[in-house]
């Protein structure tokens, strides 16, 4: 930093965005956590009941199991994504021309939105009129969004579908700072395609890995779109999710205070797995500027 | 592709066949997008789900604009520029105090305050969102949308403005400031300008995911005439469920914008995101 003379006289720069974040960011947050302990309709009047909330909510058996859901989404769409998007981010990271054509591809389902992307799979998996029933394909005519186990994997399908190409974004970003030279060094060593990239190209990416991880996991929290339109939770609670859980209890149900009680367990398990991944990466290179070094 | 010339490597089979696989796993689905969106509604059902039809046909897009498609459109527009101009605005604001004036106390908690603001899954905020907009006499109301839209934009956009502010070399801050110019001239006449790159990035990224917005909207308003793209989208979906294909080409219609975005500024979208994340 540079010491300018006037460090008092930037301050209030900042006061229309802490402002606008105080409003509808930091105030909804406190406010989360004091209607965790009303009891509230969404409409009348909301009464301080204590305790309640939390003792519904930490006795329900509904409870375990989305959180149990949410870490299973969170887990196998890290497994699926990462590898897939760190190989194809560090092809792509090629300057070759087929391969920039290809990445103008590659990105499309960047912009679909989530609810699109529902509404489409839901149609291509239909098993009397989608893509199986049409090939003729038993395989892909499966009752995908009626079985637990399907309905899961379709999920995990769909978010990698939607999500890997923003992650291999960010990995051919890292790959292409990665310096030749240490290639050039390797390669004198005759040290073959895997191993180069096993030794250079992955210790090299460390830091990106942890910024799209943080990223992918910390998303899967509010994974609720998709998850909404593409199942609803179901069938049965089989893809239930906090959040949606969340939204159930609240706008459905009309439960605003254990809603607010689940929200606040979705506050906690982010911020528990973003300083989780902070400590996994090292902390504060300049690299993970993402993490606020 | 490499070839076996002297020096050069073998042909990199994983990741051709990786390519290809994702290649195909992206493009069949929007493939059938497209296509289907063009038949009707019996020859869907008769035909292969892959082949084009072969009288393509425009009912669906026609029952899709009569269903007010061109007032959710006009809605996601102003919800969107509504929301984007305003958050970039005050982001690249915070982002140049915090730049240029970090090293106060105010200032660096301010930092600290967005970038927490990162870690938080932000729609576990919805709830007091939902009454404080109540209270506010705003609920069923596009700016209802917009409020909160700004304030889950500006954690990441002062981030990534920051980041670039940094890069900005101080001698040109120090040039300016010896010619006089008040900080505020130099955030707009000299920050803003060398930093645009990112200002498009940030205002691209934003828009995307305000356009593509869907729980906001489903909580924060009811009727039709308030109705935005991926709402609109999902309660068609409630009512035309048998038409797959004007269901589709409602998908196609909320996406076009964007796609016609893409393929003007792809270069800058692709190589802005790169840059702001990949850091």
């Amino acid at each position: 930093m540079s010491a300018p003379p006037r460090h008092g006289s930037l301050a209030w720069l900042a006061v229309p965005a802490l402002l606008l974040f105080g409003a509808f960011g930091v105030v909804p947050l406190v406010g989360v956590l004091v209607l965790s302990f009303t009891s509230w309709d969404g409409l009348g009047d909301i009464h301080f009941t204590g305790l309640e909330s939390w003792a519904a909510v930490l006795a329900d058996p509904g409870l375990p199991h989305a959180l149990w859901v949410t870490f299973l989404v969170m887990a196998v769409s890290w497994l699926v994504q990462t590898p897939a998007s760190i190989l194809l981010g560090v092809f792509l990271a090629g300057h070759q021309r087929y391969r920039a054509v290809l990445s103008v591809v590659y990105f499309v389902p960047l912009l679909l939105s989530s609810a699109a992307i529902a509404i489409t799979y839901k149609a291509l998996l239909d098993p009397n009129f989608g893509l199986g029933a049409g090939l003729g394909l038993e395989i892909l005519a499966q009752d995908w969004l009626g079985e637990p186990a399907l309905a899961f994997g379709v999920v995990i399908f769909v978010v990698s579908w939607q999500f890997i190409p923003f992650h291999s974004l960010i990995y051919q970003g890292g790959a292409r700072q990665i310096p030749r030279s240490m290639y050039e060094a390797a390669e004198l060593d005759g040290a073959g395609r895997i191993r180069k990239f096993f030794s250079i190209t992955l210790p090299q990416l460390k830091y990106t890995i942890v910024t799209s991880s943080t990223l992918m996991v910390v998303g899967s929290l509010t994974f609720f779109d998709l998850i909404f339109v593409l199942t609803a939770g179901g069938p049965g609670d089989a893809t239930r999710v906090l959040a949606l859980d969340m939204y159930k209890r609240g706008f459905q149900a009309n439960l605003m205070g254990p809603a607010s009680v689940i929200a606040v367990i979705l506050v906690l398990v982010g911020l528990a797995l973003a300083l989780l991944l902070r400590r996994l990466g090292g902390g504060t290179g300049s690299d993970s500027r993402l993490e606020g070094a | 592709m490499a070839t076996r010339t002297p020096g050069r490597e073998r042909p990199n089979w994983v990741a051709g066949a990786v390519s290809l696989a994702w290649l195909a796993i992206v493009v069949i689905p929007i493939y059938w997008i497209v296509i289907t969106s063009f038949k009707t509604q019996s020859t869907y059902y008769a035909t292969n789900p892959l082949t084009p039809p072969t009288e393509p046909n425009l009912d669906a897009y026609r029952l899709v604009i009569e269903s007010d498609f061109v007032l959710y459109f006009a809605n996601s527009l102003i919800v969107t520029a509504g929301a984007v101009i305003p958050a970039v605005t005050v982001s690249f604001m915070a982002a140049y105090a915090i730049v240029r004036g970090g090293n106060g106390r105010f200032l660096r908690s301010v930092n600290w305050l967005f970038l927490m603001g990162l870690a938080i899954p932000l729609q576990a905020t919805v709830i007091p969102i939902y009454l404080i907009i109540i209270r506010l006499s705003l609920y069923d109301s596009l700016l209802a949308l917009i409020l909160p839209s700004i304030a889950f934009a500006i954690p990441l956009s002062v981030l990534i403005l920051a980041n670039f502010i940094r890069d900005v070399p101080k001698e040109l801050f120090e040039s300016m400031r010896l010619d006089g110019a008040s900080e505020w001239g130099t955030l707009w006449r000299l920050a803003f300008p060398l930093t645009r790159p990112a200002v498009v990035t940030v205002t691209v990224y934003n828009a995307l995911t305000i356009w593509n917005g869907f729980l906001l909207p489903l909580i924060l308003t009811q009727s039709p005439d308030k109705r935005v793209l991926p709402l609109a989208l999902w309660s068609f979906q409630g009512q035309y469920s048998i038409n797959v294909p004007a269901v589709l080409a409602s998908v196609v219609l909320t996406t076009l914008p964007i796609l016609v975005l893409y393929v003007v500024g792809r270069r800058q979208l692709l190589s802005g995101l790169t840059a702001g994340f990949g850091k």
